[in-house]
């Protein structure tokens, strides 16, 4: 009587995990590699305290009064200038509005720039509060900076969803012809051991992988720059299961006639590439003509990156996320049953 | 049970329209025996034997593993067999114990993996990563591999090639202690000391064809005479002449001189000093040795095993 310990899945898979646990490579790209892009990109793109309004003030009379009344607000950062150079520095973007004194004052600005528009907004309340203007009702500013809409709330589920890719395609597709050059599928073939038992043991090995992946990354995200997951963490590894899973689909289906590393990670940059860029990991998809975005929206890691950002920061439920659920769900099962079919085994 | 352990009838292996590797091989291999098959590189000795393997279709022919038969009998034959294959890599990052687990989890019975170990001297090894063994150390490991299932029959290809003296001695001490239970073997080679020492029958082949089979000693004496007289200078000696004097079966030019096949020294070197003598020429160099296989196979084809 056999026990698990002694099965030869149980142990093809033990094998399997134990190789990618040893192999430095695949731990880099897919821990270490995420976070320090995580923590770079999240300091290049962290949300900036407000800037003071800058202003240039032209010269004539009533100039230094007005440029004293300017300096005192903490909102704008004026400057005395001819009236030459005060257009110049305005066409130069070096400040956002021009302030002429006189009755009445004369505002310069570019009403085709946010900036400029917000400049004349600012500068003119600021003068206005100094000539003696009484606001008419009471305001309390309530400063709020919520997690969820910055930067790397959008980019630590993009991550995640572009590690599951690669290492669902590095760690299926390239481990298995490496396995068929290096003669060893041969090998284990000369055993008694069931063809399916292989091949199911580097799904298992992929999805106990997972349970390493997703919590580090998502724990890393919430931790360090307090990345939020506002779904449920079931729904968030359930959606990684089936992008881990139709990406081992396609890893598989990659290797399933490739004879040598060099055409498996051919294919694999071919298929990965697109995604890189259109799937919306760094940036959002909306970024992208409106006619191409049903197409990139059918992209295994568009699906997944969308519920995953839709789990993390909106907090959807498993309606919310039923459609890219069905898309990973066609590709998983489309992928493997084509790639048990067409799997060179010798 | 039956008596063969092996028997495959006008095996014919074709890749392509251009390369026939194994062309009509007719081979009965006994319970019990060590057989080895020998032959130069490209011989179809790889082919041949992966076809036994169940791991190559046959073109055409008819093979035979323990009285059963690839296309019906594959899972229970994989049971009984122990093989290595002419070169596999085993995962680098498992340890030597580990992958020797790995191989037993996939057989229903076997031996116990650290008791395989010990068997080929890889115990102490037990805990180092496969990629820090040595050559000899690797295959020893592969071998261990192959015996971890309890095998009836046991197929090694060239399982010491490019190995050290001593790592080949400790392979053949772990063959002939798997043959001491009665159990079976077959095995390529291209190394004729080797083929000597292990096998009790030989076939040598070559280009895909059996070319001569038997005990080392039958194919000895029967084809190269008992002995080998290597002379030199080979310069305006007759082949022919040398063939035909009495006590030598044939001759051969060598790199090194001349080499004559006898079957009776003590009458075939006095006929060739009085020979020499008679045309005014010295010898510069006269030794004799006893007759290897690879003088089996020289005379056969009139080339070398590892041309
Ligand atoms: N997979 C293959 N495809 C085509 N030709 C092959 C293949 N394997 C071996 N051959 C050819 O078949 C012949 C026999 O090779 P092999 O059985 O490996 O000989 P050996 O093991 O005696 O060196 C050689 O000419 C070799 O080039
Ligand atoms: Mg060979």
């Amino acid at each position: 009587m056999k026990v698990v310990g002694d099965s030869p899945l149980y142990q093809l898979t033990l094998a399997r995990l134990k190789l990618l646990f040893r192999e430095p490579g695949a731990m880099f790209w897919t821990f270490g590699f995420p976070m320090v892009l995580a923590i770079a990109l999240g300091i290049a793109f962290r949300n900036q305290p407000p800037e003071p309004v800058r202003a240039a003030v032209q010269d004539g009379s009533g100039a230094a009064a007005m440029l004293s009344a300017l300096a005192k607000s903490a909102r704008v950062k004026p400057e005395l200038l001819s009236a030459a150079s005060a257009r110049q520095a305005l066409r130069d973007g070096a400040v956002a509005i021009v302030v002429a004194p006189g009755d009445p004052v004369t505002y310069v600005f570019d009403p085709t720039r946010p900036d400029s528009r917000l400049a004349r907004l600012v500068v003119n309340d600021v003068l206005q509060r100094a000539l003696g203007r009484k606001d008419v009702t009471r305001a309390r500013d309530e400063m709020v900076t919520e997690p969820g809409a910055r930067y790397i709330d959008f980019l630590i589920p993009g991550l995640l969803g572009l590690i599951l890719m690669s290492s669902g395609l590095w760690g299926i597709g390239y481990t298995i012809v490496e396995t068929r050059t290096k003669n060893l599928l041969k090998r284990m073939l000369a055993t008694p051991m069931r063809r399916g038992d292989f091949l199911l043991s580097f799904v298992l090995m992929r999805v106990v992988f997972l349970f390493a992946e997703v919590p580090v990354l998502v724990g890393f995200g919430h931790f360090v720059f307090g990345v939020p997951v506002r779904g449920s963490l079931a729904l968030l590894l359930l959606v990684s299961l089936l992008g881990a899973l139709s990406f081992g689909g396609i890893g598989l289906l990659l290797a399933s006639r490739a004879q040598n590393i060099q055409t498996v990670s051919g294919l694999m940059n071919l298929v990965m590439m697109p995604m890189y860029v259109g799937s919306g990991v760094f940036f959002s998809i909306s970024k992208f003509p409106k006619a191409v975005q049903p197409y990139l929206k059918a992209l295994p890691l568009t699906a997944l990156n969308d519920a995953l950002r839709a789990i993390m920061n909106e907090g959807a439920g498993l309606a919310g996320v039923l459609p890219q659920l069905a898309i990973l769900t066609g590709i998983t099962v489309v992928s493997f049953a084509v790639a048990v079919k067409l799997f060179r085994w010798s | 049970m039956p008596a063969l352990a092996i028997r495959c009838h006008r095996l014919v292996k074709r890749y392509s329209p251009e390369v026939l590797a194994v062309d009509g091989l007719d081979l009965e291999v006994e319970r019990g025996e060590c057989f080895g098959l020998l032959g130069p590189n490209g011989a179809g000795k790889t082919t041949t034997i992966e076809v036994l393997e169940g791991l190559l279709p046959p073109t055409s022919g008819d093979v035979e593993v323990l009285g059963q038969r690839w296309a019906h009998d594959a899972r229970s034959l994989r049971e009984k067999l122990g093989i290595t294959l002419q070169e596999t890599h085993l995962p680098e990052r498992l340890t030597v114990l580990e992958v020797v687990r790995l191989f037993r989890a996939l057989y229903r019975s076997g031996r116990r993996p650290e008791e395989v170990l010990d068997l080929v001297s890889l115990g102490e090894k037990a805990r180092a990563y496969q990629r820090t063994l040595s050559g000899g150390q690797k295959q020893r490991l592969a071998v261990a591999c192959a015996l971890v299932g309890d095998p009836e029959l046991l197929f090694l290809d060239e399982p010491t090639t490019g190995l050290d003296p001593q790592s080949r001695r400790q392979l053949w001490e772990v063959i002939a202690s798997f043959r001491r239970d009665g159990r079976t073997v077959l095995l390529t080679t291209h190394y004729m000391d080797e083929a000597e020492r292990l096998c009790d029958r030989v076939a040598i082949v070559d280009r895909g064809k059996l070319i001569a089979l038997g005990t080392p000693k039958e194919l000895i004496a029967r084809v190269a005479g008992a002995e080998v007289v290597e002379l030199a200078p080979a310069d305006g000696l007759s082949l022919s002449a040398l063939g035909e004097l009495p006590g030598v079966q044939g001759a051969r030019r060598e790199a090194d001189g001349i080499h004559l096949t006898v079957d009776r020294a003590h009458v075939a070197i006095p006929a060739l000093l009085a020979f020499v003598e008679a045309r005014g020429k010295a010898l510069t160099r006269l030794a004799t040795h006893s007759a290897t296989l690879e003088d089996v196979f020289v005379t056969l084809t009139g080339r070398h095993l590892r041309d």
